[in-house]
């Protein structure tokens, strides 16, 4: 007796229909060969709503395959709400394998954090963006903005950070830094803090970015100039921890979060939970190795 | 004029055209001084200026005089790039020693001449400052564009003109929001001539100030001039300012030169009839 198996699948592999992931795909090879410029793309219904992750969403969707090993951070951890949800959202859409480790995945998808532990030259890093114009902050008109990245006419931004030392006598902006990519375009690095940021610059691995609310994608290709933007005499630098140490493993060299106890006592904790698990079993984990982060040992 | 010969020009504009509105190859003999009006009566468009040709010489002032609607602004606007010309050229000695008609390259290109060759007042000091910077932000604004990175370096040139402008460095931190009318055209002199730019717009400075802030920037530009040699298009419907400032002068109206010449002899011995008029209503 014949079988229809046609509808025995209630979705396709991995959610998004065939036109939709290519069409997403070929924004994305666009993306690649212009580091930092925004392309825009469809940005298709999700179960979720767009702007709670769905742009990484999209492009992980996009790009995985069944041989894949997924792993989701938020805020560098694995276990928070967000990334949890996400995780089986992409495990029950695909059926591929997911991990917490860090040098075992393929696909990463973050929000918010770059891992402390080092990218390899087969894994794809995907962003959750929430803001992908990095001159909205000097100007509120897209026409503008499109064509000062058109042109490469960053003086407003450069005036900003001008204005933001003389105020503040310092660069007040903290996650999300802007960023020259391969000399050309400024792009928002998504609000990873700026300990990440020098480890954008020349990775081994391909980063790309979703905007889904926005409708953008952009990407940073492996090996790519990646510079914070800085005045000659007023530099970039990363959060500094002042000597504080993770209370839990002892360990300095990492981006730390701060913890308030039931006793109002203060503690310090490393904010990558697979890094921290690698740290307390004495694991290996290669880190990110940049000029800030040399500089603090 | 100093060493003025036929070829060593700084600017030269010939056939500079702007009309608004969907003109045909009528429209420019219907409008006019002849016909009274600049509005083409058969077509409804706007000859906002036309056929303008001159040449400016290297630290030469020129003035353009005219009542307002007579599109003396018009011609500067398109040379700064502010208004997109409808037909016509014009040359600049220092970009490419003048080997391409300027006002059609990319806006890449446009945006270099600005940034590095060009300097403009307006008339109104929110056109040429950005109220949201401070008053050094604003001249920094213009070094960052020209290539400069280095704050220390910046703050030091700001202070520099700021000094010769006559603002109070203690002020160079505030919005030029928080100014006075003459400050802020002061301001605004300061940021156009950061970068040394070897041409200068300036567009009815003097307007809306008061006699005396009047006074002290007519000064403040003649010893810029004087100082730094730079050259100048000053547009303004006030005879004063232009027999102050100016060396030669181009009367206009209704979008097209009527007569110039030397400022002093234009302004003695006026040939047109419409100079006639403007010179003896202002006396």
């Amino acid at each position: 007796m014949l079988t229809n198996n046609k509808y025995s699948n209630r979705y396709n592999f991995a959610f998004i229909d065939e036109s939709t992931k290519k069409e997403i795909r070929r924004k994305l090879l666009k993306a690649v060969a212009i580091p930092g410029h925004q392309v825009p793309y469809s940005s298709p219904e999700m179960p979720i709503s767009r702007g709670w992750g769905t742009g990484g969403l999209h492009v992980t969707l996009a790009v995985i395959g069944r041989e894949d090993i997924f792993k989701i951070i938020d805020q560098g951890s694995d276990a928070s709400v967000n990334a949890c949800n996400l995780r089986e959202f992409v495990e029950t859409m695909t059926g591929v394998r997911t991990t917490f480790d860090t040098a075992e995945a393929t696909l990463i998808q973050t929000r918010h954090r770059i891992t402390e532990e080092e990218l390899q030259e087969d894994q794809i890093f995907i962003y959750q963006v929430p803001m992908p114009e990095p001159l909205r902050l000097v100007e509120p008109y897209e026409i503008k903005t499109k064509q000062m990245h058109a042109e490469g006419d960053y003086a407003k931004m450069w005036v900003y950070l001008y204005e933001s030392y003389v105020r503040y006598n310092g660069i007040m902006l903290g996650a999300d830094y802007p960023v020259k990519v391969n000399g050309r375009y400024i792009m928002a690095p998504s609000p990873i803090p700026k300990w990440d940021i020098p480890n954008l610059d020349n990775s081994k691995a391909l980063h790309l970015f979703g905007a889904g609310r926005e409708k953008r994608l952009y990407a940073v290709p492996p090996y790519c100039r990646v510079e914070p933007l800085e005045f000659e005499d007023i530099q970039f630098d990363i959060e500094h921890f002042s000597g504080k140490s993770c209370y839990r493993t002892g360990y300095q060299m990492a981006f730390l979060d701060e913890l308030y106890f039931d006793d109002y006592s203060k503690h310090f904790v490393i904010n990558d939970s697979n890094f921290m698990d690698k740290i307390s079993s004495k694991n290996f984990a290669r880190q990110h190795s940049n000029k800030y982060i040399n500089a603090l040992k | 004029m100093r060493n003025r010969t036929d070829d060593n020009w700084l600017l030269r504009v010939r056939h500079l055209t702007k009309i608004y509105g969907e003109p045909d190859e009528h429209t420019l003999e219907r409008t006019g001084p002849a016909h009274n009006s600049n509005i083409c009566p058969e077509t409804q468009s706007i000859v906002a200026c036309a056929e303008i040709g001159f040449d400016l010489y290297p630290g030469e002032v020129l003035g353009i005089v005219g009542e307002s609607g007579s599109g003396k602004t018009t011609v500067v606007r398109m040379l700064y790039f502010d208004v997109e010309k409808t037909s016509g050229a014009a040359w600049l000695r220092p970009y490419r020693n003048a080997a391409v008609n300027y006002l059609e390259e990319s806006n890449q290109k446009k945006r270099f001449i600005r940034n590095h060759l060009m300097g403009m007042v307006y008339q109104n000091p929110r056109d040429g400052l950005n109220f949201r910077f401070s008053s050094g932000g604003n001249i920094a604004e213009n070094l960052i564009m020209a290539g400069h990175m280095h704050v220390g370096a910046m703050r030091d040139r700001s202070s520099q003109l700021l000094i010769k402008t006559e603002v109070p460095i203690t002020r160079m931190d505030d919005q030029p929001g928080s100014f006075s009318g003459g400050m802020q055209q002061r301001v605004q002199i300061s940021k156009a001539i950061a970068n040394n730019p070897p041409l200068l717009f300036l567009d009815e400075v003097t307007s809306g100030l008061d006699v005396s802030v009047q006074a002290r920037v007519l000064d403040l530009v003649r010893e810029l001039q004087r100082e730094l040699g730079i050259a100048m298009i000053v547009v303004s419907h006030d005879l004063s300012v232009i027999r102050m400032l100016t060396d030669r002068t181009l009367v206009m109206k209704h979008g097209r030169i009527v007569e110039s010449g030397l400022t002093d002899q234009v302004l003695q011995d006026p040939q047109h009839e419409y100079t006639q008029l403007l010179v003896s209503s202002q006396l």
